[in-house]
């Protein structure tokens, strides 16, 4: 292990900035993916009727 | 309608054309990618941030390369299967190959642009820049404006067969730029490095990184796969909403 503490790790050896800016938008957009894909499936099912659980709005 | 059959070994392999028997299939799988995504990833960062060694000329700002190399493979890789389904879509005229190829587009152009967003952030401490007009970079731009070429031609042609066939012509001809991205490095002189890892010889790098690089691409891999079949189940509630199997499943999740 090349790190002797948090903040030698969290540093990067001077490249903080680089690494944890493409760590965090690639761990972001994979957030934002998935909350879209349960919102579309979501508004999918609503127009079918089926709302969401113990909710089902009549048509 | 009557379904066509295409029977190589005793099974009828258009049976899984039929999107009310992929449905469920589909739904039974997302776990077991999902799950093998996010154990692979955590194995990946494990290897990547605490066993693979610090690099002699780029220091720490190559681990980068955990993220950039898997995200770029899979850009590459997802158009290249959509453009497959959208082929079987035209030859066949099978409508859930037309589902799929729409299903895969967000998240290959979601890999593109990750691609692109940490080339840059990997191009600045080491090569002085974020961007360059060199062939690898700007045929990796053009792949994303095919991605979205795609989807914005989907979503602006109001008739669904017709969308489709349209959107799988581009994807079918946009597959030519796959090759040039990948040959890039070897046709241009181009700032970015050559492939660091191949099939006909031995990797450039030390075992524990291509360890870490290996898992990170398994893990986008599955991720991908997850994703995508989550997307079809949707595309398909929405699609075939007039179909009584559609209406039925929607009932029971009341």
């Amino acid at each position: 292990m090349s790190w002797g503490s948090l903040g030698e790790f969290l540093a990067m050896g001077g490249y903080a900035l680089y690494v944890w800016g493409s760590y965090a938008v690639a761990a972001g957009l994979i957030v934002v993916e998935i909350a879209m894909l349960v919102a579309r499936r979501r508004r999918a099912l609503e127009g079918l009727g089926a709302g969401r659980a113990g909710a089902g709005s009549a048509p | 309608m009557s379904q066509p059959s295409l029977v190589i070994g005793n099974i009828n392999w258009f049976k899984y054309a039929s999107p009310q028997t992929f449905f469920p299939l589909a739904g039974a799988m997302i776990p077991w990618f999902g799950w093998a995504a996010a154990a692979l990833a955590a194995a990946g960062l494990y290897v990547g941030f605490f066993v693979a060694p610090t690099d002699h000329q780029q220091g720490e700002a190559y681990r980068i390369i955990f993220i950039h190399v898997p995200a770029a493979w899979m850009s590459m890789f997802i158009y290249l299967v959509m453009a497959f389904w959208a082929g079987v879509g035209l030859a066949f005229n099978t409508r859930l190959s037309h589902m799929m190829a729409q299903a895969l587009a967000p998240t290959g152009a979601l890999m593109t642009f990750l691609a692109l967003w940490t080339g840059a952030l990997w191009g600045k401490p080491t090569w002085g820049t974020w961007w360059v007009w060199d062939a690898r970079l700007t045929s990796e731009l053009i792949l994303l404006f095919l991605y979205l070429g795609f989807m914005a031609l989907q979503a602006a042609i109001d008739e669904p067969r017709r969308a489709d066939r349209a959107g799988a012509l581009l994807a079918l001809v946009g597959s030519v730029n796959v090759p040039i991205i990948y040959f890039s490095v070897q046709w241009w002189n181009t700032l970015h490095q050559g492939a660091s890892v191949s099939l006909t010889a031995a990797p450039r790098m030390a075992a524990t990184m291509l360890a870490g690089m290996l898992l990170m691409a398994f893990a986008f891999w599955f991720y991908s796969i997850a994703a995508s079949l989550h997307r079809v189940r949707t595309i398909i509630l929405e699609r075939e909403r007039g179909a009584d199997w559609v209406k039925e499943y929607a009932r029971g999740l009341r």
